[in-house]
């Protein structure tokens, strides 16, 4: 079994984001890019899964949909643990264009498992998983918590409201992975790095692919009202304003 | 044209996000001058369904048949496309949980339509369609152009107010049946907790960090939320400790919530932990540290010890509770 990790290259999550051009582009200057925090988990886990023979995973590949630019993040994907990259030359517009452009990646190279993080920390969507799964008409499985196979079958814990349910597909499939599919984020080691440095990337051009969507403006949040302070020794003070100026409970 | 809302049910029962997604999908309508139709899957009762239509559903579908009761992303996604399509919805609204973020995205390609996730207030405007939405994590926001005849949004929960409008819906019933072995997804097991509010659902959460010092500490947060009918929650090094259980870990990876009220206790308020938190209406946050950021976000503070502070709010709460 193969599997294929969707990466996206996102803003370090500590950054005070700034926007340029009339608030229209995300201005770049000093931040800090990384694998998207969900991507990277994913990518944790399918190396353990790879760890392990018992499960017969010969290759982990990642796929990114970005400029030469996010190399250096695909270059520590590489640096982690995956094989190999694939890397379509263009700009993520949206998430309908990044998953078209990445179910063409997959059409040319199968894999059994794609793996892709529930969410990006840049726009919040929660698309790409899903519509890459429609593209290929295969089954997808969200909110997956934990990913394992046994005796060839994969077995997953998908999160419900107020539980969870352990299921299993048919591969190929796409699990779209949340938070405790792994515990931590996997660092690269020396050795990793300079492995990495020879780990194949493969570049290929877009297909012929419209966006949907397109990001007009955007806008700084509007700061909170300043914090009001009650007396420590007196707590009733909060419980107070909290009735009977917030009115809330 | 029409505005088309999936209404999912637990167990036969609508919860209050259903009835908030069918508001905003009747005040959107509005807004494109049509109706709004609910769309219910699975096997719910009349008088559960009349439910949808007090908050001015047009149309109630009710899907029922074989085999509904597991969320196949792919058979859902068919069964919510041919209905859109059979009702000419230009727009559909689903839930920004975890059935709606399952599906949304299915429908966008099936349907060919763009998507605006996670939103909390209705479109800009609806010529050209654009929404406004949460991005970097809640570190900023944007507006965001659909150019797709069809729109999907999701609508994050607990965002926007219910309404009351009394349309007499009338309630249709369609038959849908699923052959056995057609659905890709096999539940092998479900685990379920019963009898503890939904930290998604939840009003108010009392959440607890590192600065609990242990996990003996959590007793107050405890108190404190079941007189407050509140869901518990945690921050990121909780859960990592395996102070509290994974589910209750509120954050930029964890979950993200928007209740009324969050009350953090001893978190000092990183960004990674604000992205999680930071559109409750109200933020009330107790900390020893006065420079926490978490102040910053908080409308409401206390500085202090928390092991002295919550014994004496558990006996204020109390007190206004009447126990």
């Amino acid at each position: 079994m193969k599997i294929l990790v969707c990466i996206s290259n996102v803003p370090d999550t500590t950054t005070k984001v700034k926007f340029i051009d009339d608030s229209r582009k995300l201005d770049s200057t000093g931040i800090q890019w990384v694998i998207n925090p969900w991507d990277e988990l994913s990518l944790t886990r399918a190396l353990e899964l790879k760890d392990d023979p018992a499960n017969g995973i010969p290759t982990v590949a990642v796929a990114h949909v970005g400029f030469v630019g996010a190399e250096p993040t695909i270059r520590k994907a590489l640096a982690i643990g995956a094989d190999e990259a694939f890397r379509v030359n263009a700009e993520p517009v949206d998430a309908f264009f990044v998953a078209a452009q990445l179910a063409e990646v997959i059409r040319a190279n199968p894999f059994d498992i794609i793996m892709c993080g529930i969410e990006s920390s840049d726009y919040n969507g929660s698309s790409v998983g899903g519509m890459l799964a429609e593209f290929l008409g295969i089954p997808s499985v969200s909110s997956v918590s934990s990913i394992q196979i046994e005796n060839g079958k994969t077995v997953i814990n998908r999160e419900i409201d107020g539980g969870k349910e352990i299921l299993t597909v048919p591969s190929p499939f796409v699990a779209i992975v949340q938070k405790g599919i792994a515990k931590e984020p996997r660092i690269a080691a020396m050795r990793g790095i300079m492995m990495a440095r020879t780990k194949p990337i493969k570049t290929m051009e877009p297909a012929a692919i419209e966006a949907i969507t397109e990001v007009i403006q955007f806008e700084m949040p509007k700061p909170r009202a300043v914090c009001k302070f009650a007396d420590p020794e007196n707590p009733k003070e909060l419980i107070d304003l909290l009735q009977n100026e917030a009115k809330i409970i | 044209m029409s505005v088309l809302v999936y209404t999912e049910n637990w167990d036969g029962k609508f919860k209050k996000l259903s009835f908030e997604l069918v508001s905003y999908a009747t005040k959107l309508a509005e807004m494109l001058n049509t109706q709004s139709i609910a769309l219910s899957v699975g096997d719910v009762e009349n008088s559960e369904l009349e439910k949808l239509g007090k908050y001015g559903a047009h149309k109630i579908i009710s899907m029922t048949g074989k085999n509904l009761n597991v969320l196949d992303n792919q058979l859902y996604s068919e069964m919510i496309s041919e209905t859109a399509k059979k009702e000419g919805a230009t727009v559909l609204v689903l839930s920004n949980n975890n059935s709606g973020k399952a599906i949304a995205p299915r429908l966008s390609v099936r349907l060919k339509a763009g998507i605006g996730a996670s939103v909390t207030k209705l479109p800009v405007s609806v010529e050209p369609f654009i929404v406004y939405k949460k991005v970097f994590s809640g570190n900023a926001f944007a507006r965001i152009l659909i150019k797709s005849e069809i729109r999907i949004l999701t609508l994050a929960q607990n965002s926007f107010e219910l309404d009351e409008a009394d349309n007499h819906a009338s309630i249709v019933k369609v038959e849908r049946t699923i052959a056995d072995g057609q659905a890709r997804t096999q539940i092998l097991e479900v685990q379920k907790q019963t009898g503890k509010i939904l930290l998604t659902d939840a009003e108010i959460v009392v959440s607890g960090g590192r600065g609990m010092k242990s996990p003996d500490n959590w007793g107050p947060i405890l108190e404190m939320a079941s007189l407050l009918g509140a869901a518990t929650a945690c921050s990121r090094p909780v859960s990592d400790e395996g102070w509290r259980p994974h589910e209750e870990h509120t954050g930029q990876t964890g979950k993200i919530i928007s209740p009324n009220l969050y009350f953090a206790i001893g978190i000092s308020g990183a960004t990674q932990h604000l992205a999680g938190v930071s559109s409750s209406k109200f933020i009330v946050a107790i900390n020893s540290d006065k420079d926490a950021p978490i102040f910053e976000a908080a409308n409401y503070g206390i500085v202090g010890d928390a092991s002295k502070i919550l014994p004496k709010l558990v006996e204020a709460i109390k007190e206004i509770k009447g126990k």
